[in-house]
């Protein structure tokens, strides 16, 4: 038992690399929660006034995105879109699909959170002379993101843990590097244990800035 | 003798059987897992909310690893961890191991928040009825708890069952891998990328509205 001997030199040789990957992880995981926002917010929009083609879409879209793996997801946008003749390169196939499903469940939260604020929000922007626009960028929204804080962030950990699916798309994040670098050197469980840990600090200091910006946020 | 090899060949009906073996291996590991890390996360949970200092200061940080690096991660790196303490899995066996882990992990915290659920007054009488404490736990507590968590448990278990397509990094032909090898092989993506897709969804779809129903109906 135990024969095996531990080389984490060339791990450390290149650390720089996998940290610098690791920016590209939270930079594609951020972009696809911005992204997600924005359409998150449309769907659950569409999905609670609206009726007829236009919710069928939306729903369509959330379940779509919350009843299939995300990797499913990846792929439809890697190798299913290849039929249409459209190629993306690994970094949008990983966006895409990282917003698809971003967009698909925060929907879902949005959603109940246009459910908590109470109605005469909207009727009393509206008296004060709003268009539908505006008590909706300028009332609504505001409120519904700060109930739905905490879930979002939730998200965001869920954006980045992911992404790590890149790896099977042939993207270079996170994952793909310490992948390209394992399979190179042939230390792959030390390639993997130093970014499991990667990984593992990315998320605690996600965490910890997004308490830290709810203090900061949410003083009064 | 004149006609041109071919390296691709359209998707036939030997394919479909294909795709149902690998869907029913998909099951097989997800069945599996999601059993025994139900179990081993009801024991973790119950161990959290009982044990005090060492659940926090040894289990918890454990748990909470799981749920802060990404599966694929997890997989690679148990995969080429058990080799080194000289253990001989195969794809199946690595995987169902992090994959129970992990159920484990998640459903750890929905059980502390189960047996939290049940309100101390309720355990009290329960006590002074004269039960034990294990039959208090196993007739008081466990329909109770069981009852206010059902939907966070099913939410854990659809979001392994999607999760386990991510074992085929290990070379487990599941049902994305299986669509992965169809793909190479007829240059169909978009069919067969469908077909995968909405085997998860008919599987996930009508668990999850179940759930939302049976949420719905507890919560009145």
């Amino acid at each position: 038992m135990f024969e095996y001997n531990f080389h984490w030199r060339p791990v450390f040789r290149s650390l720089p690399d996998l940290l610098e990957a690791s920016l590209l992880t939270l930079q594609v995981a951020t972009l696809s929660m911005v992204i997600g926002i924005v359409i998150g917010l449309g769907l659950s929009v569409i999905r609670l006034r609206l009726r007829g083609p236009l919710y069928w879409f939306a729903t369509a879209w959330v379940e779509l995105a919350r009843n299939t793996p995300a990797l499913f997801q990846l792929f439809f946008f890697g190798f299913g879109l290849g039929a249409f003749g459209w190629h993306l390169t690994p970094y949008m196939i990983v966006l895409a699909g990282l917003s698809f499903n971003n967009a698909g469940y925060l929907a879902e939260n949005f959603r109940g959170g246009f459910q908590a604020v109470p109605d005469t929000q909207m009727r009393a922007a509206r008296s004060l002379g709003m268009n539908l626009w505006q008590s909706y960028t300028r009332i609504l929204v505001p409120q519904v993101l700060r109930i739905v804080y905490y879930p979002m962030t939730n998200q965001l950990v869920w954006a980045v843990l992911m992404s790590s699916l890149g790896m099977l798309v042939g993207f270079r994040e996170l994952s793909g590097e310490t992948q390209f670098f394992a399979s190179r050197t042939y230390r792959i469980f030390e390639y993997f244990a130093v970014t499991a840990v990667i990984y593992y600090v990315m998320v605690k200091i996600i965490l910890l800035a997004s308490r830290l910006l709810a203090v900061r946020l949410f003083r009064y | 003798m004149e006609t041109p090899i071919s390296f691709f060949s359209g998707f036939g009906l030997q394919d479909v059987l294909f795709m149902a073996q690998a869907a029913w291996r998909t099951l097989l590991i997800s069945v599996i897992s999601i059993s025994l890390g139900t179990l081993l996360g009801a024991i973790f949970g119950w161990m959290l909310y009982e044990g005090r200092v060492w659940a926090t200061l040894f289990l918890a940080p454990v748990l909470d690893a799981f749920r802060s690096v990404p599966l694929i991660i997890q997989l690679v790196l148990f995969y080429n961890f058990a080799p080194i303490i000289g253990l001989n899995l195969d794809a199946f066996q690595s995987g169902l191991v992090v994959l129970t882990a992990y159920t484990a992990a998640l459903v750890a915290s929905v059980a502390r928040g189960g047996i939290e659920s049940v309100g101390k007054p309720m355990r009290r009488a329960a006590r002074s009825l004269g039960m034990s404490y294990w039959q208090d736990l196993r007739y008081v507590v466990l329909p109770i708890g069981a009852r206010a968590v059902f939907p966070s448990w099913v939410g854990v278990a659809l979001g392994v069952l999607k999760d386990s397509a991510l074992v085929s990094v290990l070379g487990y032909v599941e049902l994305l891998r299986a669509s992965q090898i169809l793909m190479t092989r007829t240059q169909e993506p978009l069919l067969i990328i469908s077909i995968a897709g909405a085997f998860y969804f008919a599987l996930s779809y009508p668990i999850s509205r179940y759930s939302a129903k049976v949420e719905k109906r507890w919560s009145q």
